[in-house]
């Protein structure tokens, strides 16, 4: 018998990729697509890299499918967007070793800014998108995938949601087969050259593409029917197929694995054998529409099932068979347990100082987006990797030039962040006068998704010394004349700097650096409080470390520190105006 | 076999995933097919962690609904009253009775809440309150406080006994071993009876 283990979904296609004979694998990390790569490079026989952004993972992926290589480039769903511009293209190219895309959605934003269906994109993108429902399909279809690339000449949208790639199931391993000729250089331009007059040649191949995997659909093992009672016939896909086999166990089912295009007989062939025919998928009603394009009768779909959100058995049982079971309530006014910034994250000191000054706060995506939540609440805006310091930039060209605080922009960016998409938004801000402060907070890593390797770490993804890409440098060769040291740990030099700064009339850049102390296990003796000399003030508590508690005995209320995860940074003993912690 | 539902609850960095990991290693060295859910990204930082574990001879969704999970093991009082009312009618409860303070509690914008054993009693008849942290410290390091709590449920499962010391072996450490077989066989005790 083979091996079993239970992997996640992601851990799962990292082994596919392995068994499928993957030679290159690249990507940005972002949840819930992180644990892909962190596990495609426990395989020496693969190339693997973190790229800073996931546009240029994608073009990565070109490169190497182009040169014959089966590719894999992963992602989470708002990456996409950022690879769409090499992605509508490579449609056109085609690929030369199988390439697959990995898009991991997140129903219900678990962590995410928005919540888009990817399966828009490939049919956008006029390429096949392939969904497993567990991780067993999860290692199989990158294989399949990989074939159906090759053999239609396409890249293969592979989608996942946060379910499939963060839960857990029994796989069957196999062994890596390489299948094909080494990776080598063949020119080919009226293939891979998109001047105008090849693009046109190959935009009607596209269409037939598309055509014909039409047809394949209709008889491929990535789609499966499982008749049983015909009373109820259920169309659905991914991790919404399991939901529906635990909540109608009788019904009869069509589970889609190749998502677009859509088989419209074996549709049809299945629509006639039921009675009633229910369209249940998460997110967007995209078999939905097409299936109703298609003229057939869908008595149920997003009438009943919500387009907003996760799924789950019990909204399928009670969506289908109309009740809904009766539960006990869950207890009320509990305080909720939001993350928080590690106790000694060098962010806290630079948010607390923030808050002071009342600027606003452009921000961006990684741990310092935290600095949003209560008590802190100094972080006014995040839309997208990178978006921080155009978006200040914006500000400063339109807000009038003031003395007020209240009236300033500070953006706030993560190296990492920087190193994605921030540094061409620095580029502008510099080349078009702009007049807001930057500040480049450099941890050392990714911190968000776990302390990832980046440019600036001097570590790739397989552990190899590299690089470590020096952030003034670079500023200075943009054109700004002086990037400004902070030590984020200082509380009044970040405020008498930033004072500095705002009062400038032309853009500064402030660099703040200091590792991250989850990744690096950064530690100094934990301080304490003096019961005595405490009253009760709750003005450290303000800089919101999970380290620090209050106690309350009899009309006395004094603070505490946890001794077991104070890591000894002194931001809360610089804002207490008592000095009753050391 | 009817699927068991284990729903485990706690506070990011207390071993939770650990627990799930070692229990369901013990149900697939059993035969059984088994399926584990959690959703990480921001829980590290001291958020509320979840983690669904599901076996049986043929399990679908990664996921128990409310009101479905036979067991509810909670790692800390407050996140085991959070998540009390998922258990199914006839489950049981087993909760660490220690603190952890939210971050809303450690910045005084929210109140850790009296009387959360009662509220808990509320929800099942039968509910088992462990001194995790106290009886890992006895084991010898107060990390092990997730395997006594794994040493608690174990009583309750239909899962054979010499299939948990095994798996603790093969997933663990070899010089943590020893301390968390202690542990282990210290959370078994606390519900003896
Ligand atoms: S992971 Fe690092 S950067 Fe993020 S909150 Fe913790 S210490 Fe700060
Ligand atoms: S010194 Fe204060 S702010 Fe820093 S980790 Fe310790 S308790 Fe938290």
């Amino acid at each position: 018998m083979a091996e079993q283990m239970i992997m996640s979904g992601n851990e799962a296609i990292a082994r596919g990729a392995y068994e499928a004979g993957v030679r290159l694998a690249a990507a940005y990390p972002g949840t819930p697509s992180t644990e892909i790569l962190e596990n495609v490079a426990q395989y020496e026989e693969i190339y693997s890299e973190w790229s800073p952004n996931e546009k240029v993972a994608l073009e990565v992926g070109v490169g190497s499918s182009m040169a014959g290589a089966r590719t894999l480039v992963a992602m989470k769903h708002v990456g996409i967007n950022v690879a769409a511009d090499p992605l509508f293209t490579l449609s056109y190219t085609g690929v030369g070793g199988g390439l697959i895309l990995i898009s991991a959605d997140d129903p219900a934003m678990h962590s995410s800014q928005n919540e888009q269906d990817n399966r828009n994109y490939g049919k956008f993108a006029k390429i096949p998108v392939i969904e497993p429902s567990d991780s067993q399909e999860a290692k199989d279809f990158v294989s399949l995938a990989l074939d159906l690339s090759e053999q239609f000449d396409t890249p293969v949208l592979y989608r996942t949601t946060t379910r499939i790639s963060h839960s857990k199931s029994i796989v069957s391993l196999g062994e890596r087969t390489v299948s094909g000729s080494e990776p080598q250089l063949e020119k080919n331009m009226p293939k891979y050259t998109m001047l105008p007059a090849f693009a046109r040649q190959k935009h009607p191949l596209i269409e037939e593409r598309i055509a014909k995997l039409k047809t394949y659909a209709e008889t491929s093992s990535l789609n499966r029917v499982e008749m049983a009672d015909t009373r109820i016939g259920v169309i659905t896909n991914g991790i919404t197929y399991q939901y529906v086999k635990d909540a109608l166990p009788q019904a009869s089912v069509l589970k889609l694995g190749l998502t677009y295009p859509l088989p419209e007989q074996l549709i049809r062939d299945f629509a006639a054998k039921v009675d009633k025919l229910y369209v249940i998928e998460e997110l967007d009603p995209f078999f939905e529409e097409q299936i109703r394009v298609m003229g057939i009768k869908v008595d149920h779909g997003k009438d009943l099932f919500p387009i907003c959100g996760e799924f789950s058995t019990q909204l399928i049982r009670e969506k289908v068979e109309g009740s809904s079971a009766e539960l006990q309530a869950a207890a009320e006014g509990l305080p909720a347990r939001p993350p928080a910034f590690c106790p000694g994250c060098s962010h806290r000191g630079i948010f607390t100082i923030l808050k002071k000054l009342k600027v606003f706060v452009s921000g961006d995506i990684g741990c310092y987006t935290l600095g949003a939540l209560p008590p802190i609440q100094a972080l006014h805006s995040c839309v997208c990797m990178g978006a921080s310091i155009s978006m200040a930039h914006g500000m400063s060209h339109v807000v009038p030039a003031s003395d007020d605080l209240t009236q300033k922009t500070v953006a706030v960016i993560g190296d990492s962040t920087f190193f994605h998409s921030g540094m061409t938004g620095l580029l502008d801000a510099v080349y078009n006068k702009g007049s807001s402060v930057i500040m480049i907070l450099d941890n050392r890593t990714t911190g968000m998704t776990g302390g990832q390797e980046n440019p600036g770490t001097g570590k790739t993804l397989a552990g190899e010394d590299a690089i470590a890409a020096d952030i003034p440098a670079m500023a200075k060769a943009f054109g700004i004349k002086d990037v400004v040291l902070v030590d984020p740990y200082n509380l009044q030099e970040i405020e008498d700097t930033l004072r500095e700064e705002l009062a400038k009339p032309e853009l500064s850049v402030i660099l703040v650096k200091a590792p991250c102390v989850l990744r690096y296990r950064i530690s100094k003796p934990p301080l304490q409080v003096d019961p005595e000399k405490c009253t009760g003030c709750k003005r450290c508590l303000q800089v919101s470390c999970n380290a620090l508690g209050l106690v309350e005995e009899g009309e006395k209320s004094y603070v505490q520190i946890d001794q077991n995860m104070c890591i000894g940074c002194s931001v809360c003993a610089q804002v207490c105006k008592f000095d009753a912690i050391s | 076999m009817k699927t068991t539902n284990i729903l485990l609850a706690g506070v990011g960095g207390q071993g939770v995933l650990l627990a799930s990991q070692i229990l369901t290693s013990v149900a697939i060295a059993a035969g059984l097919d088994v399926k584990q859910s959690e959703v990480h990204g921001m829980s590290q930082r001291g958020g509320s962690v979840t983690s669904h574990v599901r076996f049986g001879e043929r399990v679908y969704s990664p996921t128990i609904d409310d009101g479905k999970a036979d067991v509810v093991l909670g790692f800390e009082r407050l996140e085991a009253l959070r998540n009390a009312h998922c258990v199914a009618p006839g489950g049981i409860i087993i909760y660490n009775t220690m603190r952890i303070n939210p971050s809303t509690v450690a910045s005084g914008v929210a109140e850790y809440p009296e009387g959360i054993e009662a509220g808990i009693e509320a929800y099942a008849k039968k509910v088992y309150a462990v001194d995790g942290l106290g009886l890992a410290l006895q084991a010898g390091n107060a990390r092990s406080a997730n395997t006594v709590m794994v040493g608690a449920i174990s009583r309750f499962l239909p899962l054979s006994e010499d299939l948990w010391a095994q798996q603790i072996r093969k997933i663990l450490p070899a010089k943590l071993v020893d301390l968390n077989l202690k542990a282990f066989e210290l959370g078994v005790q606390a519900v003896a009876n």
